[in-house]
């Protein structure tokens, strides 16, 4: 137990523990991206699945239940990715009061540079996004139960589909430098593999990016209607 | 060659500081960058005004006691070079060149460009060190040691303990130091028995010390003189992932009873 | 004053068991009401402190440096020897001590290196065990190389950085014993003097290099391991902070010094370039494995190298030594070269190097196998000079690097200074007067873990001096002394830099006390040296205050202790009137220029004992006796 408490104490074992549920959120992403990707099987289809996702787990969950049980483990990760992140910026913040006339920036990337604020931005992002095509209260003809009208809808707006693929990009800028830097904070590295780690990375990134873009894109060159 | 020096003075003792402007009209590129510093400084002298505060002794680059921050570069702008190997022939006729101290809260500036780096040795005293009473080490080649094993150690034990690392990191992070070390006595046999108290007990006293958070920038493998590798910073996570799971605390059977 | 060596009787085999068992032991409940001083954290420093913090004494130990890990044995390249016999070549513990005491020209004390010899097979253990990752060999076995003056292959080592791994394997115990509180470490810590109370070594007075405060710290003995005293020439092989200091103020106090003139001086260093150099950097001895040394046939010549035919060049050290060549012995490659630059066929742009040229094994081996030996000090030679040694030779000189005197110690290295013990670079003892390769580690290693640690038991038993405290007046007049010297250094408040002074003083070191020394020319300097002394004290610019980080200040306290001990250096040299090691004076050589021993007059330590500041010191001998290895002269036609 000392000893638990001892990593749950130290830097490591918090960066250990935002590593872990990186991973379950970036489970949820890929996934999240195959399912948007149904809609271009059209819209029965795509509400098919839609609702398919509330009766997961049936008869063993009722309605929807596996699905909040899903949403509460992300919603888990995410709060404790968040929380970790932000106490390491401040113990990061504090370990250099005064900084560089010329500032040291050796080896970094702009995806390595924008954990924090990228991090940020992108919770923020989400908040919006389940108001917009989850809840409703943002959309401007939300029908519920209609996942591919609203998809549609939400994103005939020209200023929701460039807000959301931004918001996609930061994402894939996060996950180039996280998927990374994960493996290095779980200590999976080898001799052999160290240098498939990054390109990994890279190629997660960058489907993703293409992956959820898609969409948007579709509906404002009419392809999805 | 013509150079403008922008040096960070701090008074000994005070707790704040801030850039000086010198002429350096006559650098000869043959000269080392300390010695450059040197040539300043007796000038300085002449003049009745007080030189600047470097620390460096050796001068052959593995000493460790050198270090400050060349135009927002730990010992500059020539990789795997320490400062007093620099030489003046990496710059060229009326460059700036900004020197700044290893900025980190672990390193209280004590003087101009001299830090105290007296919180990596106590990192060490947490668990960089093998037990092993003076006289009671067996014949050195009772345990044949895989080359491999004592190359990759040699690797990680050619930190010099200079703290660019920490100065190089946008975090201000000692993982790099700790690591090191971590790895050095974790490759080899000699070192297991403590293997995973040493990751907890050094990892802890790291953050102690007040030293950032890593996030794998790569920052301190760029700018570290010897070259250490980040890949020894994967392996302390590694240790300390697998110390938290019980690690060497295992015990096969309930001590006791027999006889 | 009397110098017992102390050395126990019996066979040289059994002489260290005997005096093991013939020492006083400490009760363990004992040793921690025993305090102990150690000075200096290098590789004896380190491993004694860290040694007697385990056997449960009170150790304080200090250093000047930020930490115990940068002190200068880190610098040390090429390895360690043992007498192992891992290669199965016929090593043995009486061929290393053999190989040494010949190596050292017959100038060392048998039973001290025999003893050395003894241990250096614990110390290899010891180290490994600490984790110090040497070279192995595929089979997981550890791996040797050979080195000079050696026919067998006994040297450990750690690629070309042994002496920074063995110094973290001392430091990492030395932590160790810090965490565990037996030991408290002092960084940032200069010694200035050592109390002495009721004719016993009892403290130091040390100033705290950050907030200027001077103290004392009191204890029932003191150890100093702080080194050598290469730095007296300025320029040298030694880190900038090298420096007498310690043991010149423990002389002053009563230990007797010996052989001060015994330096070494290393061929294979990049020469001089400018007059703002700062020190000198040694290439590694392996590199004359390959390369070919030579220099134009014709003073004066400024060709470059590639346009002076073979025919108009002269491969000096080929043509006087046929057998032996670009592999000749250390002190006789660094006279030659000597010889040749003051002959005017010196090269480069201050015609003050010989050249080291590798054009021949290129294009015997190819250019990467060349870089395959020796492709980092390659790299190295490039960064410093800007020339790259593939297409243009490589130019090197020699330069101080070692020495071989130091204070006088007995078998149990304790000074004339009762309570005073010495190990490391910094005493006199074991390596005569030329030290081999690779054996300053095994001997700082020796003198810190296996041999300090029981001798130091004997004195605390023997005399039972109770502890001092630090308010007796003589530490109080000790610091006192020191804190007026310190404002003797800020008061005069003249026109040049320490550095100036030091430079001129290196100079004259350099030419009247070096690599060849003839009485006219050591003469002069004992004219010049007190010259420049008196100058110093009348002209010297110490900016800034005491009570503040103060590096000049620093730099000038020990330029002063070096402006009075080299004249002591000089004395020696003009004293010891024959060629030995080391110390070659011109008068004495065989036709052919090789250096001849006086075995009649000279098979002695010549030690020296202060007398009082404008005294000329006191010279005592301590005969040397030659019972195990005969008295030969060395040959390497």
């Amino acid at each position: 137990m000392a000893r638990v408490s001892a990593f749950y104490r130290s830097t490591v074992g918090k960066k250990v523990l935002m590593a872990i549920t990186g991973f379950v959120l970036l489970g949820f992403v890929v996934v999240h991206m195959i399912g948007n990707l149904k809609a271009f099987m059209g819209a029965e289809y795509f509400n098919t699945y839609a609702e398919a996702l509330r009766a997961l787990g049936a008869p063993f969950f009722g309605h929807g239940q596996a699905l909040w049980l899903f949403r509460i483990v992300l919603l888990g990760s995410v709060l404790i990715h968040a929380f970790f992140g932000i106490q390491l910026w401040l113990v990061s913040n504090r370990a250099r009061p005064i900084g560089y006339e010329k500032t040291p920036y050796l080896q970094t990337t702009a995806a390595s540079l924008t954990m924090r604020w990228g991090g940020l931005l992108i919770g923020g992002y989400v908040v919006y996004h389940l108001m917009h095509l989850t809840i409703g209260n943002v959309n401007p003809d939300f029908i519920p139960g209609d996942a591919y009208h609203n998809l549609v809808v939400g994103f005939e707006s020209t200023t929701a589909a460039a807000a959301y693929v931004i918001a996609v990009f930061v994402l894939a800028l996060h996950l180039y430098h996280g998927t990374w830097s994960a493996l290095q904070t779980l200590g999976l590295n080898h001799p052999k593999y160290n240098s498939w780690r990054r390109g990994i990375a890279a190629v997660l990134a960058i489907v993703l990016l293409v992956g959820f873009a898609t969409v948007p894109v579709a509906v404002q060159l009419g392809v999805l209607k | 060659m013509r150079l403008t020096l922008h040096v960070w003075r701090q008074a000994s003792g005070s707790p704040s500081g801030r850039f000086e402007r010198y002429d350096m009209p006559d650098a000869d590129e043959h000269m080392s960058f300390l010695e450059m510093l040197d040539v300043l400084n007796n000038r300085l002298i002449e003049q009745g005004k007080d030189p600047i505060a470097f620390e460096h002794d050796c001068r052959e680059g593995i000493c460790g006691s050198c270090g400050m921050v060349i135009n927002g570069r730990p010992h500059g702008p020539v990789q795997r070079v320490t400062a007093c190997q620099l030489h003046m022939r990496s710059f060229k006729d009326g460059d700036d060149i900004w020197l700044e101290p290893w900025r980190a809260r672990a390193f209280p500036v004590l003087k101009d460009l001299v830090v105290d780096r007296s919180a990596f040795d106590r990192i060490i005293q947490a668990g960089g060190y093998i037990s092993i009473r003076t006289g009671a080490a067996p014949d050195a080649n009772a345990v044949p040691i895989p080359k491999r094993d004592a190359d990759s150690a040699m690797d990680a034990a050619a930190c010099i303990g200079c703290g660019a690392c920490v100065a190089a990191c946008p975090n201000g992070s000692a993982m790099l130091f700790t690591a090191a070390k971590i790895s050095h006595l974790g490759l080899l046999p000699q070192g297991q028995p403590e293997r995973f108290s040493r990751v907890l007990d050094m990892v802890g006293t790291m953050d102690e010390e007040g030293f950032g958070s890593c996030t794998n920038h790569g920052s301190c493998e760029a700018a570290c003189p010897k070259g250490i590798s980040l890949d020894f910073i994967a392996r302390l996570n590694r240790d300390l992932i697998r110390a938290t799971l019980g690690k060497g605390m295992e015990v096969e059977a309930p001590a006791g009873g027999a006889g | 004053m009397e110098l017992r060596s102390r050395v126990p009787d019996g066979p040289i085999e059994q002489k260290w068991d005997k005096h093991r068992f013939d020492l006083k032991l400490v009760n363990p409940a004992n040793k921690r009401k025993y305090e102990i001083i150690v000075v200096g954290s290098g590789l004896a420093g380190a491993a004694a402190a860290a040694t007697l913090g385990e056997l449960g004494y009170k150790v304080k130990c200090f250093t000047y440096h930020d930490s115990p890990r940068r002190a200068h044995s880190i610098a040390a390249q090429g390895g360690i020897n043992a007498a192992k016999n891992y290669q199965n070549d016929g090593d043995s513990i009486y061929r290393l001590f053999y190989d040494t005491v010949k190596g050292g020209d017959f100038r060392a004390r048998e039973a001290n290196v025999y003893r050395l010899a003894q241990v250096s097979l614990n110390i290899i253990d010891q180290c490994v065990a600490q984790g110090v990752p040497f070279a192995r060999e595929y089979g997981g076995l550890l791996a040797n190389r050979s080195f000079g003056g050696a026919q067998v292959s006994r040297t450990f080592y750690a690629r070309g950085q042994t002496g920074q791994q063995l110094l973290l394997g001392a430091y990492s115990a030395l932590e160790r014993q810090i965490a565990a509180g037996t030991v408290t470490m002092y960084p940032r810590s200069e010694m200035l003097d050592v109390i002495v109370v009721d004719g016993h070594a009892r403290g130091i007075v040390v100033r705290d290099m950050v907030t200027g405060k001077i103290s004392s710290h009191m204890a029932n003995a003191v150890a100093l391991g702080t080194g050598g005293y290469s730095n007296v020439f300025f320029l040298s092989t030694n880190a900038k902070a090298c420096n007498v200091t310690a043991t010149w103020r423990a002389y002053r106090r009563g230990a007797a010094f010996a052989n001060p003139c015994f330096t070494q001086i290393h061929p294979t260093c990049i020469p001089q370039a400018g007059d703002y150099q700062s020190k000198l950097t040694l290439m590694s001895e392996s590199l004359r494995n390959d390369g070919r040394i030579w220099v134009p046939q014709q003073p004066g010549d400024t060709r470059a190298a590639k346009d002076i035919p073979d025919a108009e060049r002269d491969y000096y050290l080929e043509r006087i030594y046929p057998s032996f060549g670009n592999l000749s012995p250390r002190d006789v490659s660094s006279r030659r070269a000597k010889e040749m630059v003051d002959n005017g066929q010196g090269v480069g742009v201050e015609k003050n190097g010989v050249y080291l040229d590798f054009q021949d094994a290129i294009q015997r081996l190819g250019q990467h196998v060349i870089a395959e030996r020796y492709g980092n000090l390659f790299d190295m030679y490039q960064q410093i000079t800007g020339e790259n040694p593939y297409q243009v030779p490589m130019r090197i000189y020699p330069a101080p690097h070692y020495t071989m005197g130091g204070l006088w110690v007995d078998y149990n290295l304790m000074s004339t200074l009762p309570g005073l013990f010495v190990i490391g670079e910094a005493n006199f003892s074991d390596h005569g007067a030329n030290r081999l390769g690779a054996s300053a580690l095994m001997q700082g290693l020796a003198d810190g873990y296996f041999v300090l640690p029981y001798t130091i038991g004997e004195y605390l038993t023997s005399n039972k001096a109770g502890s001092v405290a630090a308010d007796v007046p003589e530490a109080k007049a000790a610091e006192a002394q020191a804190a007026e010297t310190t404002q003797r250094l800020l008061g005069v408040n003249g026109k040049r830099t320490v550095d100036v002074f030091h430079r001129e003083l290196g100079r004259v070191m350099w030419n009247e006390c070096g690599m060849a020394r003839n009485a006219t020319g050591l003469k002069r300097a004992l004219a010049e040296i007190p010259r420049i002394r008196e100058e110093f004290w009348t002209d010297v610019r110490v900016p800034g205050s005491g009570l503040e980080l103060n590096q000049e200040l620093e730099k000038a306290g020990r330029v002063a202790d070096f402006l009075e001990f080299a004249e002591l250096m000089c004395l020696d040299a003009l004293g010891r009137d024959e060629s030995c090691g080391g110390h070659f004076r011109e008068e004495h050589q065989t036709p052919d220029g090789e250096a001849k021993r006086d075995d009649e007059q000279f098979a002695h330590v010549a030690a020296w004992a202060y007398q009082g500041p404008n005294a000329t010191p006191a010279l005592h001998k301590e005969p040397l006796a030659f019972e195990y290895v005969h008295l030969a002269t060395r040959s390497y036609k």
